[in-house]
């Protein structure tokens, strides 16, 4: 390496990266064979459910908050976003779950399970500033019945449910930024220590020391290899 | 091995892999749930119930809207008395020593009597009588202004409390048939009865929803003094126990209609259900930091002794991973130990 690239940051971050999550761990073409139950659809669900949340809301953002009140297609879109949202909730419940009776955090895997449940925590907040941002009745009265929880831990003195323009950038653009950021930490997380083997896995099989998952074959992992 | 890091034998698989498609298994997954919230907005929709407004407030619960208006002249409303992060009037919400409410500050302040009464009362042009009766109230002591407010306040207190009970109603407040106007009858209550009418016909013609919303700029988005307003008095109160939202009813969780609402805040509506949370004045903030703690155990499970052990007491693991189990399981006698792979091991195998 010439002496150039030896202090290029770009180099060193590039370096680190792959080094960190190589092309066939980031996008494997296989999966250890015990990933074979309904349960794991729920991860790759609650993303997706995430994906549809984003295009409808961007769809109902785009077109301005009382867009949706008066046109038959604004509702249709606002239905699409409530539902997804409920979807989103249901799907990731059952992921949570899931990962807990799997004991998901064994093998270093701490910080996936930190950041997936971060990631619940604030999809909360970014629901409940979208039910207080829908102007109609719902908003009023879940606004003034949530804002007595936030003024008594002193939140409301930043945070104002009723205060439609605040809550409204909370919900478009601050909280899902912080939604996806924490979603892609939590899928590069898994991606670098691969999926959980099964308890008592070990009392069974080969012992291989280290704490993250082995790569497929580069054989098989195509372009990326 | 410590309390941070519990004893761990997970190890990396070695074994078999099977073909996999991530990106493909992704655009399905899309596809399904974007099928699914089509198909659940096709045949469900989304609840949009028109929202309430001061007009529609005092034109339908009149009296009501009176009742509420003069408590916040007398600075007895909730609004009024409310604290932080509105006024100074209170102390706010409190857990041991922990003055979370207070120490804030106040960040959006109502001065109820001036925000919700004589400001928009300064609005109404060309009425002699009401700006006669305006000067009197504000040249008055601040204990005539009491004096006033609350001798026109008890009859409106009788009544609320007749409706209540369902008892009949006294004849000292009475209701107009036709024009839906309050008359009080309350003596030694100054200027009041005279503001307190011509505020009702500016709440009736919807002036003072726009005079609420009013400040130093043209464009609008902060909506707190006229919902904290409609709060002190009944109307939403009135709609939200049409739709069963009330607090005792796990409150804010729910939505309008048949529509499941925020079901993933039933932990924090549970504890409001429940003793000593229930009946405590300080309700709110011991439910905030019952929530606080748990959500901070939700992020420390893995850290947690007990809890991060139940998995492995609870074996739903083998119902999970019963395939793997099955095809894995060592045949009946002793096994020879497997040897470690080295680093120079040939790739797991393939495919099933």
């Amino acid at each position: 390496m010439s002496d150039y690239h030896k202090g290029s940051w770009t180099v060193k971050v590039r370096e680190a990266a792959v080094a960190a999550l190589p092309p066939e761990k980031l996008l494997p073409d296989g999966q250890p064979t015990y990933v074979a139950s309904w349960i794991y659809v729920f991860g790759v669900a609650s993303v997706a459910s995430l994906v549809v949340i984003i295009t409808s809301g961007t769809i109902l953002a785009l077109k301005g908050p009382a867009w949706w009140h008066f046109t038959g297609v604004g509702h249709f879109f606002n239905s699409i976003h409530m539902w997804a949202v409920e979807l989103f909730f249901f799907v990731m419940v059952v992921h949570l779950w899931g990962k807990y009776w799997m004991a998901a955090w064994r093998g270093g895997r701490a910080r996936v399970w930190i950041t997936g449940a971060i990631t619940f925590l604030v999809a909360v907040p970014t629901a409940l500033t979208g039910y207080v941002s829908q102007q109609n009745f719902d908003a009023q009265w879940i606004s003034t019945q949530a804002k007595d929880g936030l003024n008594s831990v002193g939140v409301g003195a930043f945070f104002n449910v009723t205060n439609f323009g605040q809550m409204y950038s909370y919900h478009v653009l601050l909280l899902p930024i912080a939604v996806v950021i924490l979603v892609s930490a939590h899928v590069l997380l898994v991606r670098r220590h691969g999926v959980v083997p099964p308890i008592e896995l070990n009392a069974r099989l080969a012992i291989a020391p280290g704490g993250e998952a082995p790569a497929p074959p580069p054989s098989t992992v195509g372009a990326g290899s | 091995m410590s309390l941070l890091h519990p004893k761990d034998d997970t190890k990396p698989w070695t074994g078999r892999y099977q073909p996999y498609d991530l990106v493909k298994e992704a655009c399905i997954a899309i596809g399904v749930i974007a099928s699914l919230a089509i198909v659940l907005a096709v045949l469900f929709s989304s609840p949009d119930d028109q929202p309430s407004t001061i007009a529609q407030w005092s034109n339908q619960l009149p009296v009501n809207f009176v009742t509420a208006a003069t408590t916040e002249l007398d600075g007895t409303s909730g609004t009024a008395e409310y604290g932080p992060p509105y006024n100074h009037n209170g102390e706010g919400q409190h857990a041991a020593f922990i003055y979370l409410q207070k120490w804030l500050g106040v960040s959006h302040p109502i001065n109820t009597a001036d925000d919700y009464v004589i400001d928009p009362l300064k609005t109404i042009p060309n009425d002699p009588a009401l700006q006669s009766a305006l000067a009197q109230y504000q040249a008055a002591p601040e204990k005539t202004q009491k004096a006033w407010g609350e001798a026109y306040a008890k009859p409106l207190e009788e009544y609320a409390a007749a409706e209540e009970e369902g008892k009949p109603l006294p004849k000292t407040v009475a209701v107009d048939g036709t024009t839906g106007m309050v008359s009080v009858q309350a003596s030694s209550a100054g200027p009041v009865p005279t503001m307190m009418r011509s505020l009702l016909s500016l709440a009736k013609s919807g002036g003072l929803d726009g005079s609420l919303l009013t400040s130093r700029q043209f464009f609008q988005t902060d909506y707190t003094k006229p919902l904290l307003f409609m709060a002190d008095g009944g109307l939403l109160d009135k709609r939200a126990e049409e739709q069963h939202l009330g607090g005792d009813e796990w409150g804010m969780m729910n939505e309008t209609g048949s529509y499941p609402g925020q079901a993933w805040l039933w932990l924090y509506a549970l504890w409001y259900q429940i003793e000593p949370f229930k009946n405590s004045e300080n309700a709110d903030i011991l439910v905030m930091m019952m929530m606080g703690v748990l959500s901070l155990a939700f992020i420390s499970v893995p850290f947690i002794p007990g809890v991060r052990s139940l998995p492995r007491k609870i074996p739903i693991y083998k119902l999970i991973w019963r395939e793997h189990y099955r095809t894995t399981s060592p045949p009946p006698g002793p096994q020879p130990p497997r040897p470690v792979p080295s680093s120079s091991s040939a790739p797991p195998l393939r495919g099933t």
